[in-house]
């Protein structure tokens, strides 16, 4: 499985990692690579098998619905990069 | 001091031998001194230890010391530690300063446990060699030019050089295992549920699990004791009694069923390992246990569909690492957009990247079936295999790593050739299994290390079966040249 | 040409849980930015989620009111997309297997017949936070209070064909989820929020057209006006020999317009995969048998209840049982007053609606009570006030002057029934109008409603109508 350079750019994106132009031949060599390791799996039939999604066949625990946690504005928002009013900044966000 | 094994500081201790206050010093001593050689700590929390030390003597005199209480540990950055740096090995994180503590710090904590630091990793535990931490490589002790394994580098590097009695690990792919192997020491991957996961950050939700480090299978049994037990905070951790892992450690092995997979010891494995492997079974043998050539015929599948299911949590779990509540930020973002991609594009290393961006691929709309649903089906083949070779043997032996350490750099441009280094520890990881690996001899100078695979939730059998080789062998006793005195 | 609308919804209900779905943060609304944001809701590195069992029993709850099949084994995938009010960077949501599947639900069309709406799925996830447009110089604010508030996302059938059928779709979901107690409704606060999914087609036409989303759709006028505009506007854009594009659009209910969102201009890719952190949800029977038991009686069961019991029109108890407040309280009243079930309903729809909506008040926060409507009508049926005086006295109750024996007796309303009384105002009133009573008699009988009046008004209204108009008759016949 071959990535050429728009592939690594449209996955770079879609994942919000910026990938400076020299480094994209690096990157489409090694994710190639990669996928071709990955290819391997092609070589056997799992028609009929049940994909599985967890190591332990268990069943979701369900929590009591209580007010556990407290209010730890503070302490969260000292490690922020940057907040005012106590609301986090980010760039202008337009709906 | 530094010599002597948890079990034997932890007597020590209770003798009033020596103080905590004075074990902590003579660690924190041998740091400073000696880690700049290894780079096996991001942090040395030297006034937080000395005060928990204090703590400890107190708890000590006043006679509710449990056997961890003064007992110097180091754990791996990647668990939160409460008002302490957490990086996870990244520059994303170098100044996240974690709110809370991990389930298993704290649970340390309650042990009265003293926390030397925090131990140098891969970056989120992406790596097999400890290359790729912002940190800077840490050196095997044995061989400063050889890597040390990953992702728990800083970890089994700390122990082999008797920078902390033990560490904790982690390990989503062979991280404790394969570490512990390259360094000589002994580590354990309990079945996957066994210890939880809440303040661990995430690198494959389903995969990782935390464990200990440690030089002996006894010391590893009584951290598992502290480490091990439900959480009601992780709900994928398992409502199970937890036994005294010490208990059964001299367990006698007569009739141990052990099975030796023929795929572990094929094309691939170096030679001199398989020998150092072979001989060990030969000890094992000696004390009565019984050798069954058994099959996992898709071991060779592992390593691809690991390398679809683990990029595919990895790429998600690490979304939230986006430069708005915590961590990296770029400089003057423009907008939304290049907020996220330059915070990201330059809190992450390369390695994180790949798999980041290999595992939004294999996610992304037209590739779902033929990578991600196609993993999940080899993976239950995978683990079937397993289950199957259960019926017939107790425990599964083979090679932690079909090599040595490598040297520094020699895999480090090529991930394809670091990922297949993981080839008989991924399989275990993938099935939830517990595993472990145990000093078994040297090529050279460099460490091999015997890889014991159980049954779910069997940990305690493994570290009785490692704990009767420890008892006949002294692999696990020795130390590095330069680390020894 | 001739339009055929095609709608389908989406309706986001926020579940009415003490805390958060995956978390132990208080759900209150109008908390202090930030401070309902914990730990898990705000996605620091190594937190993991715990499913509420509350949201899970109230997803249950409606499924089963629904009719819908429950799926026995759900699963919650992540939603993976890059947005500063979502933490994780993914939404923890359900996927391909929603916890409740296929159901349905009956709305009354206009001309009185029912339709049959389909519901495709319901399914539980997490809210997102919310951005704060105010300036910070140039910044925009994120608060994550509402970030992993329990939402139900109920997504219908494209089975509706105009904007009404729409409206009255979403208010009896609105009202269902209310009677069953899983949603507070409110809409101003965000509770509960409708999309529409939008298309036309030329009538006859099999396959549907392209449909715009409609968001922000806050209130049932909204909704209203945001399909009628958007519809108008797809006719428009294929008549003049545009293409309708498939996109996100907002409604602005300043302009009364739906125009695109900017922010959802590229097609999303949201990787879509079970959440390795959590494991499937396993809805065991005595769990579904358990809820069921607690399941209220539902709007439509309730409407067939009250035209048989209280032998109401169907007009009648479809607005009796609009909501289940409603309902509670004309059946108290009812009850209360041992009377006529017709009478007490014309007045709980008549001056009891009037005044709620004149007020802008909920039953809640009603003054009078069910007890005190009801005391009302037992003081018109054993004849101590008349129906007319009854509108003066639930004024006044409304008004806070105290139940109707107490604005009775203060106003002295009671009516009179002395009959000697009364024949003696009669008598004052016939010697008073010598004229009036000559020409009655003289076969001008409908001067009879004039003397009824003289003799009301000589009594404030409080002469017993029945005995004023059997005296009167007998005294100017005689």
């Amino acid at each position: 499985m071959s990535l050429d350079r728009s592939d690594v750019e449209k996955i770079a994106h879609l994942a919000r990692l910026a990938i400076s132009e020299e480094d994209i031949p690096g990157y489409t060599h090694n994710l190639s690579n990669i996928l071709d390791l990955v290819a391997q799996m092609d070589a056997v039939d799992t028609s009929g098998v049940e994909p599985m999604a967890h190591p332990l066949d268990a069943t979701q625990r369900l929590r009591a619905d209580e007010v556990s946690e407290t209010n730890q504005r503070e302490a969260f928002q000292k490690i922020a990069p940057a907040t005012e009013a106590s609301l986090y900044l980010v760039p202008q966000v337009i709906e | 001091m530094h010599n002597k094994t948890i079990a034997e500081l932890s007597a020590g201790l209770k003798n009033g031998d020596f103080s905590s206050e004075e074990l902590t010093r003579s660690f924190l001593a041998r740091i400073e001194k000696l880690d700049p050689q290894v780079n096996s700590y991001i942090s040395v929390t030297t006034d937080e230890a000395l005060s928990q030390a204090r703590e400890a003597d107190k708890r000590i005199a006043a006679g509710n010391a449990s056997a961890l209480t003064g007992v110097p540990i180091a754990q791996k950055d990647i668990f939160c530690t409460n008002g302490v740096k957490t990086s996870s090995g990244s520059k994303m994180l170098d100044k996240f300063i974690a709110p809370y503590d991990a389930t298993v710090v704290s649970k340390f904590n309650q042990a009265g446990a003293v926390m030397l630091g925090k131990t140098n990793m891969d970056e989120f535990a992406m790596g097999s060699s400890n290359e790729t931490s912002f940190y800077g490589p840490v050196k095997n002790p044995w061989d400063l030019t050889a890597v040390p394994g990953g992702s728990s580098g800083g970890s089994a590097a700390a122990v082999a050089a008797r920078l902390a009695p033990g560490a904790t690990g982690t390990d989503t792919g062979g991280s404790i295992r394969q570490p512990a192997a390259l360094c000589g020491i002994t580590g354990i991957k309990p079945t996957y549920g066994r210890v939880s996961r809440y303040g661990m950050i995430a690198f494959a939700s389903s995969l990782d699990q935390a464990g200990p480090m440690e030089r002996t299978s006894e010391d590893c049994a009584l951290m598992l004791n502290a480490m091990a037990g439900f959480d009601e905070r992780d709900s994928t951790s398992v409502e199970k009694d937890v036994p005294d892992y010490t208990a059964s450690l001299n367990d006698d092995l007569k009739g141990l069923k052990i099975g030796l997979p023929r795929e572990y010891f094929g094309e691939g494995l170096d030679s001199e390992v398989a020998k150092v492997i072979e001989a060990s079974i030969e000890e094992y043998k000696k004390q009565g246990a019984e050798i069954v050539e058994i099959s996992l015929p898709n071991t060779g599948l592992a390593v691809p569909t690991y390398y679809v299911v683990a990029p595919a949590e990895c790429s998600s779990n690490l979304s939230r690492m986006d430069g708005v509540r915590f961590g990296h930020r770029c400089d003057n973002p423009a907008d939304l957009e290049d907020l996220y991609k330059r915070s990201r594009g330059e809190g992450f290393g390369a390695e994180v990247k790949r798999r980041i961006m290999i595992g939004a691929y294999a996610l992304s709309a037209g590739y779902y079936d033929a990578y991600y649903l196609k993993a999940q089906k080899l993976r239950q083949l995978i683990s079937d295999d397993f289950k199957k070779a259960f019926e017939q043997v107790d425990v599964i032996m083979g090679p932690t790593s079909p090599t040595t350490a490598f040297n520094l750099g020699e895999k480090s441009d090529d991930p394809v050739t670091m990922y297949l280094s993981d080839i008989y520890t991924i399989a275990v990881n993938l099935a939830g299994l517990p595993g472990m690996s145990v000093p078994a001899g040297f090529v050279g100078q460099r460490p091999v290390g015997l890889q014991i695979i159980g049954n779910y939730f069997e940990e305690a059998r493994l570290l009785n079966v490692a704990h009767k080789f420890q008892q006949a062998s002294d692999w696990h006793q020795r130390a590095p040249e330069n680390f020894s005195d | 040409m001739e339009w055929e609308v095609v709608i389908g919804c989406e309706i986001h209900s926020q579940l009415a849980t003490k805390s958060k779905i995956f978390s132990g943060a208080s759900t209150a609304y109008g908390a202090e930015p930030n401070t309902q944001a914990c730990a898990v809701d705000l996605g620091l590195p190594g937190v993991l989620p715990v499913l509420n069992k509350e949201a899970v029993r109230m997803a249950v709850k409606f499924g089963l009111a629904v009719g819908a099949e429950l799926t026995k084994r759900s699963v919650f995938a992540r939603k993976n997309y890059f947005y500063p009010d979502l933490p994780k960077g993914y939404q923890i949501s359900q996927f391909e297997l929603p916890i409740v599947g296929i159901g349905h639900l009956d709305i009354e069309l206009e001309d009185g017949s029912t339709k049959r709406i389909g519901i495709t799925r319901a399914h539980l996830e997490e809210d997102a936070g919310k951005s704060l447009h105010e300036d910070f110089h140039g910044m925009t604010g994120i608060d994550l209070n509402r970030a992993g508030t329990p939402l139900l996302e109920i997504v219908s059938e494209p089975d509706l064909r105009s904007a009404k059928e729409a409206v009255a779709y979403m208010k009896k979901i609105h009202s269902l989820v209310r009677y069953l107690e899983i949603c507070d409704g409110n809409m101003q606060e965000g509770s509960f929020r409708c999309d529409a999914n939008v298309s036309v087609r030329p009538m006859g036409q099999k396959e549907l057209g392209t449909r715009a989303e409609v968001k922000n759709l806050n209130s049932f006028r909204f909704v209203e006006r945001a399909i009628d505009y958007e519809v108008e506007r797809q006719i428009d854009v294929i008549e003049s020999g545009g293409k309708v594009v498939q996109e996100t659009r907002l409604y602005d209910s300043d302009k009364g317009e739906t125009r695109a969102m900017r922010s959802k201009e590229e097609a999303n890719d949201y990787r879509y995969f079970p959440d390795p952190d959590l494991l499937p949800v396993e809805l065991e029977d005595d769990f579904i048998e358990m809820v069921r038991s607690t399941l209220p009686e539902l709007p439509d069961a309730k409407k067939e209840r009250f035209t048989e019991q209280y032998s109401l029109s169907t007009y009648d108890a479809s607005v009796l049982t609009a909501s289940r407040e409603m309902g509670d309280f004309y059946e108290t009243v009812v009850t209360a007053s041992g009377g006529d079930a017709k009478v007490a309903a014309n007045w709980v729809m008549g001056d009891f609606s009037a005044s709620l909506n004149k007020d802008n008040k909920e039953i809640s926060e009603s003054v009078v009570t069910a007890e005190m409507l009801a005391g009302m009508l037992k003081r018109i049926a054993d004849n101590t006030i008349s129906g007319k005086i009854a509108k003066e006295v639930f004024e006044a109750m409304w008004n806070g002057e105290g139940d109707a024996d107490t604005v009775i007796d203060k106003k002295g309303l009671k009516q009179i029934t002395d009959s000697g009384a009364i024949e003696a105002i009669i008598d004052d009133v016939i010697n008073n109008n010598p004229k009036q009573a000559e020409q009655y008699r003289g076969g001008k009988e409908q001067l009879f409603g004039f003397f009824v009046g003289q003799v009301m008004k000589a009594t404030q209204g409080k002469a017993n109508p029945g005995q004023v108009n059997e005296l009167l008759k007998k005294k100017l016949n005689s």
